[in-house]
């Protein structure tokens, strides 16, 4: 950026206007520019033009009238979405499914990584990261698959429940059950694929700081939680702001392949409401309305997750 | 690391390879138990509770079945198309949208890579989506799954990152011998990212062969197109095109034998649908966990 550099003794090429300098700078590289013709009509048509496309949250889209002729209706759909029976029921559920997530979702993979760490035979330390970056490699579609298999009332899940005396059931479609085996799957899934990057860090880690505590007498718990733990400590907080920032984009893909009718009051978060509402039961208008409020809300947690990670860490994604 | 054992070491050693094989045995096993399954006698299947250490009796049923179910192939093989030709589409682009943008000669570098990274942020939503892909006509073709999703913003911003720390030395020394801006991207600099490039090719290639929600919300009326995944869902979650029914060749009764077959047909589907990935998974681990490491540092 010299173009910012002051130069008292070239006045001329300062006063050449942003315009006319892009003008030479097209003339100097045109086969640049022309490969970045697709690329950016990619954004404006796919990314851009959607955006644009959500001002039918305002109206009240007819799809034979198009965006242009539908009528203008303002916030009306906001205010039926937040003032109706739905609002209440999708976020709490999209922040109870989080809430339990980053609970239990969240400490696994580093509890994992520094247990690995403690290995001292490298061969079945290897053997246990492999096993368990596997079942991340499974499609949601199977895992799913596979968990409605295993939760049916004769399945392995309620063998299990019933050798302890409990009832045989559907599990999935019991409100009760629904969000564990909800957690409790995508923990299968990412667990020991989320611990890399912890074990990443930790083989930086100065093995130095291990001698020196052992020589002064420091047993393993102490080792863990006063160098282990510390030397994760900043990926950890990075990684839960940008965690919690994500609450609301939340995507509808496993809850649309678990959920039931018969668990909605537990199972059904914003993004399947959306779904549901919006391309099964063709409301358009108001689907969005719901799908442009979570939008907009997630925007400002991302931000905010990314401003305070910058804050204490220097580390953010922008 | 040199340390003498105490006691407690020892018990906590001993505690921690009991916890962590424990902790693996739960990650396989739910996929032993399908594969087990999936050879098992149905009759047997059926009767069983709990665990599965080995088959059942022995039956290939199962397989039998879930091969004689055309939509399964079909989707395999638009699955395929989709990888393949997809992947090839997406690179093409992704790779000439971070090369260019990695250009500091290229003025417009800022705005648009704002631009951009913007879109990572903030979307229309799925409703504008959709109706912009019908407006477009592209609903229930095979470039729906194509063309809406040829650039994954995130990837793209990765490579850029990757290209950037291409030395300017050997870019210039590729414009001195005259060459244009493809000549240099596919000569000079793609082969010295390669590793950053098997990795971005990975996480497509990868990503296109689970997804299925796109293709159910673009492809509703065409069976024929439906990626794999999406048939894994009729035959597993939804229990729609068991015996057929989806493709209109059904004979309406589902006969006490379809019933009695459908969960080791299930567990045939799983192991055929996943075999590709466990055969290919040792191989691409690697390069998964040094894309994480990538993901981790700033775009």
């Amino acid at each position: 950026m010299q173009g910012s550099v002051k130069h008292p003794g070239i006045p001329e090429l300062k006063k050449e206007s942003y315009l006319k300098r892009l003008g030479r700078n097209i003339q100097q590289y045109p086969s640049l520019y022309l490969l970045f013709i697709p690329i950016l009509l990619y954004f404006l048509v796919f990314k851009y033009g959607p955006m644009f496309g959500a001002v039918i949250a305002f109206e009240k889209y007819r799809p034979a009238r198009g965006i242009f002729g539908s009528q203008w209706i303002g916030l009306k759909n906001f205010r039926d979405f937040l003032t109706g029976p739905y609002a209440q029921r999708t976020i709490v559920n999209t922040l109870m499914l989080n809430f339990w997530q980053i609970l239990i979702g969240f400490p696994a993979p580093i509890l994992l990584a520094i247990l690995l760490n403690e290995v001292s035979q490298k061969r079945y330390r290897k053997f246990v990261q492999t096993a368990s970056y596997l079942p991340y490699f499974i499609s949601l579609v199977v895992v799913c698959g596979i968990i409605k298999d295993f939760t049916a009332s004769d399945g392995l899940f309620s063998d299990i429940l019933a050798s302890f005396g409990f009832p045989r059931e559907n599990l999935l479609t019991d409100g009760r059950y629904y969000r564990a085996i909800y957690v409790a799957s995508s923990l299968w899934q990412s667990c020991g694929w989320g611990s890399i990057l912890y074990i990443a860090t930790l083989t930086n880690a100065d093995p130095q700081l291990y001698e020196a505590a052992t020589i002064d007498g420091a047993g393993r718990f102490r080792c863990i939680w006063h160098i282990t733990i510390p030397a994760l400590l900043p990926v950890i907080i990075v990684q839960l702001i940008m965690r919690i920032g994500n609450i609301m984009s939340y995507g509808a893909d496993r809850t649309l392949l678990l959920y039931s009718p018969a668990v909605y009051d537990k199972a059904d978060i914003i993004s399947s409401f959306v779904y549901r509402y919006g391309l099964q039961d063709l409301n358009f208008s108001y689907a969005s309305a719901v799908d442009l409020f979570n939008s907009v809300i997630n925007l400002i947690l991302l931000y905010s997750a990314n401003r305070i990670a910058d804050k204490l860490t220097g580390e953010s994604l922008w | 690391m040199v340390r003498k054992k105490t006691t407690g070491d020892r018990i906590f050693d001993a505690m921690n390879l009991v916890f962590l094989a424990i902790f693996t045995f739960i990650c396989i096993y739910p996929l032993w138990h399908v594969l087990c399954g999936s050879f098992s006698d149905p009759v047997l299947l059926n009767q069983h509770t709990g665990a599965i250490m080995w088959p059942l009796g022995w039956s290939l049923g199962g397989y039998k079945n879930a091969f004689a179910n055309p939509n399964l192939i079909q989707g395999y093989l638009n699955t395929f198309f989709y990888v393949g030709f997809g992947t090839l589409v997406r690179m093409a682009l992704t790779c000439i949208g971070a090369y260019v943008l990695s250009e500091r000669k290229f003025m417009l570098r800022k705005p648009m890579t704002l631009l951009i990274v913007f879109t990572m942020y903030f979307s229309g939503g799925m409703i504008p989506d959709y109706l912009l892909v019908n407006a477009m006509h592209l609903t229930n073709t095979r470039w729906a799954l194509i063309l809406p999703l040829a650039i994954t913003t995130w990837n793209m911003i990765i490579l850029k990152t990757a290209f950037q720390s291409v030395p300017d030395s050997l870019v210039e020394s590729a414009r001195l011998d005259g060459a244009s801006e493809l000549t240099t991207l596919v000569r000079v600099i793609l082969p010295v990212t390669k590793a950053s490039i098997a990795v971005i090719t990975m996480y497509y290639v990868v990503n296109e062969w689970n997804a299925w929600f796109k293709a159910a919300i673009y492809l509703p009326a065409k069976h024929e197109y439906f990626p794999l995944q999406l048939v894994l869902r009729e035959l597993l979650i939804t229990n729609a095109g068991m015996s057929g029914t989806s493709l209109g060749e059904a004979t309406g009764i589902a006969s006490v034998e379809t019933l009695l077959l459908q969960e080791v047909t299930q567990y045939a589907v799983i192991v055929i649908s996943t075999l590709p990935i466990i055969i290919v998974y040792p191989f691409a681990q690697k390069y998964f966990v040094k894309g994480v490491m990538m993901g981790s540092v700033k775009g």
